[in-house]
């Protein structure tokens, strides 16, 4: 399970990278997005991957998961949530007062009809 | 008075969500408000310094949750210091603010509590993922500040400033990752007991983990190659918002101290001062390229930005110069910077408005409505900002400069002094060009007592610094052995009986 477990964080944190610097707004919000997916992952894996143990301390003791990474990565995903939002609603409004989707505000390729 | 320390969070948290709910209240009640509870800000500031001067570190336990395992705030000299430094800060740009910067856009008023809640918070906080909560917290309310009052290069620059900041706190939250699978624990006073004792076979992880926290405090300090986002953003902010950002930078250079003296500092065994020479050369690095920037702004906010990164160099080649002497040194800079520099925010964005369609550009334009005011308002505030005497930079240089070794003033004296020089030569071009290279008839706004008063809080900290330069010096090295005495704050945390919490 920690070989999936550490592939699929480190593919989403690549494809997050990757998006994230590309040169277009949208690409860059959804890269910050599975960036952070990957990250939260990565946040809760930090007590260490427990199967079958209880949530918090079970009736005979055994095994259970550390329950602080889950509430770290509860923090984080509402943080998370927020900015996301908070950027798709940024990246249009750059949109709408640069004139353009591209992070440098550049005007490339196909000719946009005129807003006015 | 135990409920004391959590203050600073809770009342601009209070003010702040009272005043979003009330957004359609009355302009001047919403001012009122707003004022009142900052005033009551830079009250709560002075009774927690005056507080800290006892040199117990106390602590308040949230649901009386004892440390490690609860959440806590704790107050010490610097700590308390730096709430007094951002309350004080928040009065002047505040007063600006209400001088009608606050009507361009909505809901100024409850951002900037919230923002305040947010820097008073990570000054206070002693556990490293509340750390990480308040760094958000300010961070949003910063990012709607930004944009207040709306346009093109506001909204270009916050897009920027949204972006790296969102890399900047994942990358936090994977350092934390790192350093709590390692040591089991977030809380600062624990972590710094537990770094000595650590298995070799985690050492590398620790480091990886300390060192990436590195770049995120960067980050928010703008140190040096991180830095490429913080002319841009400042120049475009509203002018007291740009003011009120001038502790942002502080609050990274605050948590490198914190960090990198509490955790990763003198006793933390193999990992001990892991930061500090990285710390060193590239706080050098920044001053010298600051300088640089100051000579080639054309705009005076850029220029006033790079001026912020010039005195950014100076605290960190003051961290990792290393020793306490400077640390209280760099603790008497960063008050004077923190000031005079938004001071001076304020002051360019007044000269702007008077100067008609030159704005801030560094041009030969029309006379300004009050040149003998804004004139030697600028000519006090560039004296401190270049540190010549007798204002509080030339105090806060001398001081950094007499702390470094033989070793480290081959460096130090050129650069720093050099990027004095810099500046120097900067805003006299600037003063000379805006005062005397001026003609035409005077037909801009006069500034209001409001303004005056606002620009005035923050610049006469210059003069007042010098004035009370003794008591200042004696509490900033002061803050400096306190920081230094890891174990005294380690014990005052951890091995208090559980009658001994605050809350």
């Amino acid at each position: 399970m920690e070989a999936l477990f550490a592939t699929t964080t480190g593919i989403l944190a690549a494809s997050g990278l990757y998006l994230a610097l590309r040169g277009r707004t949208f690409p860059v919000v959804v890269g910050l997005t599975l960036l952070s997916y990957a990250v939260n992952l990565f946040l809760f894996s930090t007590g260490g991957l427990t199967t079958d143990g209880s949530a918090v301390i079970g009736d005979g003791g055994g095994e259970y998961a550390d329950p602080l990474p889950q509430a770290l990565v509860l923090t984080a995903i509402v943080i998370g949530f927020a900015m996301t939002a908070f950027s798709v609603i940024l990246a249009m409004r750059v949109r709408g007062d640069v004139g353009s989707d591209h992070v440098n505000g550049n005007r490339v390729d196909e000719p946009r009809e005129d807003k006015s | 008075m135990q409920h004391l320390i959590i203050l600073p969070v809770l009342l601009p948290l209070l003010t702040g969500v009272a005043l979003l709910i009330h957004r359609g209240g009355a302009l001047t009640l919403r001012r009122t408000a707003n004022v009142l509870s900052t005033i009551a800000l830079v009250v709560v500031g002075i009774l927690l310094v005056a507080a800290s001067t006892d040199d117990t570190i106390r602590y308040y336990a949230l649901g009386d949750w004892q440390p490690p395992f609860g959440i806590i705030l704790v107050l010490d000299r610097l700590s308390a210091l730096m709430v007094l430094v951002t309350s004080l800060l928040a009065l002047g740009s505040l007063l600006y603010a209400c001088a009608g910067d606050d009507e361009q856009g909505s809901n100024f008023h409850g951002l900037f509590q919230l923002q305040l809640m947010g820097i008073n918070g990570a000054f206070l906080t002693g556990d490293l993922f509340n750390l990480f909560v308040f760094f958000e917290v300010l961070l949003i309310a910063s990012y709607a500040l930004l944009m207040h009052g709306g346009g093109k290069a506001r909204t270009h620059a916050g897009f920027h400033y949204v972006t790296l900041n969102l890399l900047g706190s994942m990358l936090f939250l994977i350092a934390l990752g790192i350093l709590y699978g390692t040591m089991g624990t977030l809380n600062m006073a624990d972590m710094s007991a537990v770094v000595p004792t650590l298995d070799t076979a985690d050492l590398g992880l620790v480091k990886a983990g300390a060192l990436l926290l590195l770049i995120v405090f960067g980050l928010k300090a703008a140190m040096l190659p991180l830095y490429f986002w913080l002319p841009r953003a400042y120049a475009a902010a509203p002018a007291p918002v740009a003011a009120l950002f001038a502790i942002m930078t502080k609050v990274g250079i605050y948590s490198i101290i914190r960090v990198y003296t509490l955790i990763f500092g003198e006793q933390a065994g193999p990992l001990a001062n892991l930061a500090q020479p990285w710390i060193w050369w590239l706080g050098l690095a920044t001053l010298a390229l600051g300088a640089v920037g100051v000579l080639s702004a054309r705009d005076m906010r850029t220029q006033v930005a790079y001026l912020i990164l010039v005195s950014v160099g100076t605290l960190l080649a003051g961290i990792g110069m290393h020793n306490e002497a400077a640390l209280g040194a760099l603790l008497y800079y960063l008050i004077h910077t923190t000031l005079v520099s938004g001071g001076l925010f304020l002051l360019v964005d007044a000269i702007a408005q008077q100067r008609g369609k030159a704005g801030a550009r560094i041009v030969q334009s029309r006379t300004l409505t009050q040149p003998a005011t804004l004139g030697l308002l600028f000519f006090a505030a560039a004296i401190a900002m270049a540190g010549l005497p007798p204002l509080s930079g030339a105090f806060g240089k001398a001081l950094l400069l007499q702390a470094a070794t033989t070793a480290q003033q081959y460096w130090l004296w050129p650069i720093l002094l050099g990027s004095g020089l810099a500046s120097l030569i900067a805003l006299s071009r600037t003063g000379s060009t805006i005062f005397w290279r001026a003609s035409g008839e005077k037909t801009g706004i006069t500034l209001g007592p409001l303004r005056v008063t606002a620009t005035l809080i923050l610049i006469g900290g210059a003069p007042l610094m010098v004035a009370f330069a003794g008591p200042i010096t004696a509490f900033t090295q002061a803050t400096a052995a306190q920081l230094l005495d890891r174990d005294a704050y380690v014990e005052s945390i951890i091995a208090r009986d559980d009658t001994g919490g605050d809350a």
